[in-house]
């Protein structure tokens, strides 16, 4: 009998009575992190990691019947012992290690291995079952290092600043867009945000993590001047009314999918930035190996070709089917909703 | 190599014309000839035959790699493109290289075919290791002799004028025939010197004003002559110095793409410039345009596409004569002499002189012009008795008296954001027509609105969207426009069967319904009227 299984509602652990994540009503729901696609209403009481609280509060409400428990801290649930450890993804993110009668499961969520100052490091759990996402599971997937992506963003931005033009980033509000501005080169001009990124950014100062002054959009003004400046938006706001009041613009995205050509070009931006907060292959591998685990199972992504790849190299995996969805494109409309009007 | 690279990528980022130049002219200056000679190959697309079977690289690549074979396949259908799938795939470069351009070419690429294949592996694998990404990605393109990049030979000849400090014509008949990519060529390419291009210069092309209104407020009909408006490519042949020339409107040198008319050219008196149309033709009378266009962007020319399209000139008017320039001469004189040298070349089969429609009043001309469409022709081109050849466009001699378009009534299916200033207007739309109850995609269509209108429909566009894909939004099927367009015509490659010519948007029909739109059968009798 599996620790973890899929029922109805999302991830369900039977001994330790609740679910993961889950995309149904649950007695019990554990949050990985605060992606809506982790993170949905409807639950009777949630626990998360301390650092996502002001987040998860922030997307279902300040009401959320919701309990808090530090990184690294165990407590017993039901027929198990539940602790939370860094998933280095965005502010909060957790990996569930579970632990029943000496046997160890970890759900890892969504998570990366890259740098970001904005968030804890992730931190490699042994354990005997490792549960992972394969959002880049193919090993044309390998990302460079953040100083060198954020280096040709903010050389972009000179460059559009020079001539005299607005520059505009498109990023998840929660996660990405931080790791983005703390990667700016604030000196280059000012940063304005869409306000659900400014939501955001606020959630991440309170929470103690330094970022370069940000300003909010805010209401249009008559004339107000946008050459030279930096505005990070949500995807939802691409081609969005929202827009005009910048005048002339220089687009770019920022997504692991912009590693290819051909979906850098259908994306009609005039840049694509590869920035993820997912791991890419090497970094699923080094994180998978780095668990130990004899037991690898994969959610959400690629899911066959990694699969394949670790029973060909001496693991058992399996594939599960769940509704977490990794790294979209397009914005969610859920996203769309929780982005609102400013 | 990375000059290159970052070239390949700076010109793949722009949509803008004036922003691909810069970036051209920007490499040209910065770069040696050898490696300039080389980007110049490349650029204007020409090819190295591939030299490595693509089997053997991707092997290659997968070895390098050290990943399954299977896997390949997976990551080859998440990328699209084999030369990119590889340059993704490989690991990190273990070194960084400074070797040029032309050292890859002329070091690496060529000798491939008389090496082994362990010499052939190692030469392709090494190369990889010192690459990067994009630099993989120009080099797979380079070795599998696929290397294209979003330009026209146009722009290279203009970001090379520039860097030269010459007219673009003489770049572009620097750049015709045969030449090989040596720095020695590339040096006489931009040299100062420029004797050698005045021979093939052109004349300025004379354009006319849409005549917008009726025709009889041009006067008495006897002081003019009436041309048939043909639908080709406006040309200018030349002869001088046992050398001939074509150029296009857009002083592009075609001389190659039209053999036919290069043989002609040989039997020109020398020093002749004459002002024509490029038409395909048959028996008489021209083919449709489409025609042409299959002949137009080919790189070779085999057999069988000249006996399906042939072309001729059409001769519009005489500019030189016995290399005597004569565009002040009037028209008649400049006609007569026309005639008497189109007349002496008819049995060549290759020109043939634009007639005079001889009319008495402009009703009987208006009445000849409803004979346009079956003609294949756009109107008629009044040109003044007694005037000279202008230059450029210029209002009073010369007019342009177009038949109205074609015109349907479409629905709106399609919206994306333009670009640029547009990036936030809803401003690419795509309308469809009716095909047994169902709404087929029938044309595109960029421009024809008001600023209001665009506004208007962007708005109405935000509220009406039933799906997303990326920046395509599929919209309500609610509005009606009405498009005009010239020309109509079978195409297997489009979903509705039918493409149109110069598609805009004439009015927007807020007064009809969408069941009112045309049906794909009221087109298909259009194109049933040729």
């Amino acid at each position: 009998m599996p620790l973890l299984r899929v029922d109805e509602n999302g991830l369900w652990c039977e001994p330790g009575g609740f679910h993961i994540d889950p995309w149904g009503p649950s007695p019990r729901a554990l949050i990985t992190h605060g992606h809506s696609d982790h993170a949905r209403p409807g639950s009777a009481a949630y626990l998360c990691a301390a650092p996502s609280e002001r987040i998860l509060r922030l997307r279902l409400g300040p009401d959320l019947p919701l309990q808090t428990i530090p990184y690294d801290h165990s407590i017993t649930l039901g027929d198990t012992h539940v602790s939370f450890h860094p998933a280095g993804h965005v502010l909060g993110s957790a990996q569930i290690r579970i632990e029943h009668r000496g046997e160890v499961w970890v759900a890892s969520g969504d998570y990366k291995v890259a740098r970001d100052s904005t968030c804890e490091a992730f931190e490699p759990i042994r354990c005997h079952t490792f549960i992972t996402e394969s959002t880049f599971g193919l090993p044309i997937y390998r990302w460079h290092e953040s100083a060198e992506i954020f280096d040709s963003i903010n050389a972009w931005w000179r460059g559009n600043r020079d001539a005299g033009r607005c520059a505009m980033i498109f990023g998840y509000p929660l996660g990405k867009s931080q790791r983005a501005i703390a990667g700016l080169d604030a000196s280059i001009g000012p940063i304005y945000c869409h306000g659900a990124v400014e939501r955001m950014n606020q959630v991440y100062r309170e929470s103690g993590v330094a970022l370069p002054p940000t300003t909010p959009t805010g209401e249009p003004k008559r004339g107000a001047d946008w050459a030279g400046a930096m505005v990070v938006a949500p995807p939802s706001a691409q081609g969005s009314i929202w827009m005009r009041r910048f005048g002339e613009l220089s687009t770019g995205m920022l997504s692991g999918w912009m590693r290819i050509r051909g979906t850098r070009r259908r994306q009609s931006m005039d840049r694509g930035f590869v920035l993820s907060d997912h791991a890419d292959w090497p970094g699923l591998l080094a994180a998978i190996e780095a668990t130990g685990a004899q037991t690898v199972v994969v959610t959400h992504g690629y899911r066959n070709p990694l699969v394949r790849w670790l029973t060909e190299n001496g693991k058992h995996a399996y594939s599960l089917e769940t509704r977490f969805e990794g790294e979209a494109l397009e914005s969610e409309k859920r996203e769309t909703e929780i982005a609102g009007p400013e | 190599m990375k000059a290159f690279a970052d070239l390949y990528t700076a010109l793949d980022e722009t949509t803008k014309t004036n922003a691909k130049v810069e970036a051209l002219v920007s490499y040209f200056r910065t770069v040696p000839p050898e490696d300039a000679v080389w980007a110049m190959h490349f650029l204007i697309g020409r090819r190295i035959k591939r030299l490595i079977e693509t089997r053997k690289l991707v092997g290659w690549a997968v070895e390098e790699a050290d990943v399954p074979d299977w896997i390949f396949g997976d990551c080859y259908n998440a990328v699209g493109d084999l030369a990119e799938t590889i340059a993704l795939l490989l690991p990190p470069p273990t070194e960084s290289t400074a070797k040029p351009l032309h050292y890859w070419v002329e070091e690496r690429l060529l000798p491939l075919r008389h090496w082994t294949i362990g010499q052939q592996r190692e030469s392709i694998v090494f190369a990889w290791r010192e690459m990067d990404e994009q630099q993989r990605f120009v080099w797979n393109k380079i070795i599998t002799g696929e290397f294209r990049v979003g330009i026209s030979q146009n722009l290279v000849v203009r970001a090379l004028a520039e860097v030269a400090g010459l007219p673009p014509e003489v770049i572009a008949h620097r750049l015709m025939g045969d030449w090989v990519a040596a720095p020695a060529f590339y040096a006489q390419l931009i040299a100062k010197e420029t004797e050698d291009a005045d021979v093939s210069r052109p004349y300025p092309f004379f354009l006319a004003y849409p005549l917008e209104g009726e025709p009889s407020s041009l006067g008495d009909p006897s002081e003019w002559i009436a041309e048939w408006k043909w639908d080709g490519i406006r040309s200018q042949l030349i002869r001088r110095n046992w050398q001939t020339f074509l150029w296009s409107r857009g002083e592009e040198l075609v001389t190659k793409r039209f053999p036919e008319i290069e043989s002609l050219g040989g039997l020109l008196p020398e020093g002749t410039a004459i002002d024509g149309e490029i038409l395909p033709w048959r028996n008489h009378a021209p083919l449709p345009f489409a025609q042409l266009q299959r002949r137009i962007g080919r790189k070779a020319l085999g057999p069988k596409i000249l006996t399906e399209v042939p072309v001729v000139i059409l001769a519009y008017d005489l500019l030189e004569w016995h290399a005597e320039d004569i565009r002040e001469w009037p028209l008649e004189k400049r006609r007569a002499q026309l005639q008497a040298l189109v007349d002496s070349l008819k049995n060549t089969g290759r020109i043939v002189l634009s007639e005079a429609v001889p009319f008495r009043s402009w009703d009987e001309l208006a009445e000849r012009r409803h004979e346009s469409r079956n003609r294949f022709v756009e109107g008629f081109m009044l040109k003044r008795l007694g005037s000279p050849y202008r230059t450029g466009r210029k209002r009073g001699d010369w007019w342009k008296w177009k038949i109205q378009p074609y015109s349907v009534d479409c629905v709106l299916i399609y919206a994306q954001p333009g670009h640029g200033r547009r990036a936030s207007l809803m401003t690419d739309y795509t309308f469809g027509v009716w095909d047994n109850g169902e709404l087929v995609p029938f044309a595109k269509a960029y421009s024809g609105l008001t600023n209001e209108e665009i506004a208007k429909v962007d708005a109405w566009v935000r509220r009406n969207t039933l799906e997303k894909f990326g920046p395509v939004r599929r919209v309500k099927p609610e509005l009606v426009f009405e498009l005009a367009f010239e020309g109509i015509q079978n195409s297997p490659r489009h979903r509705s069967g039918i493409a149109v010519r110069f598609p805009r948007i004439a009015r927007w029909r807020d007064d009809k319904k969408p069941e009112d739109a045309d049906t794909i059968e009221t087109i298909r009798a259009m194109l049933a009227v040729h």
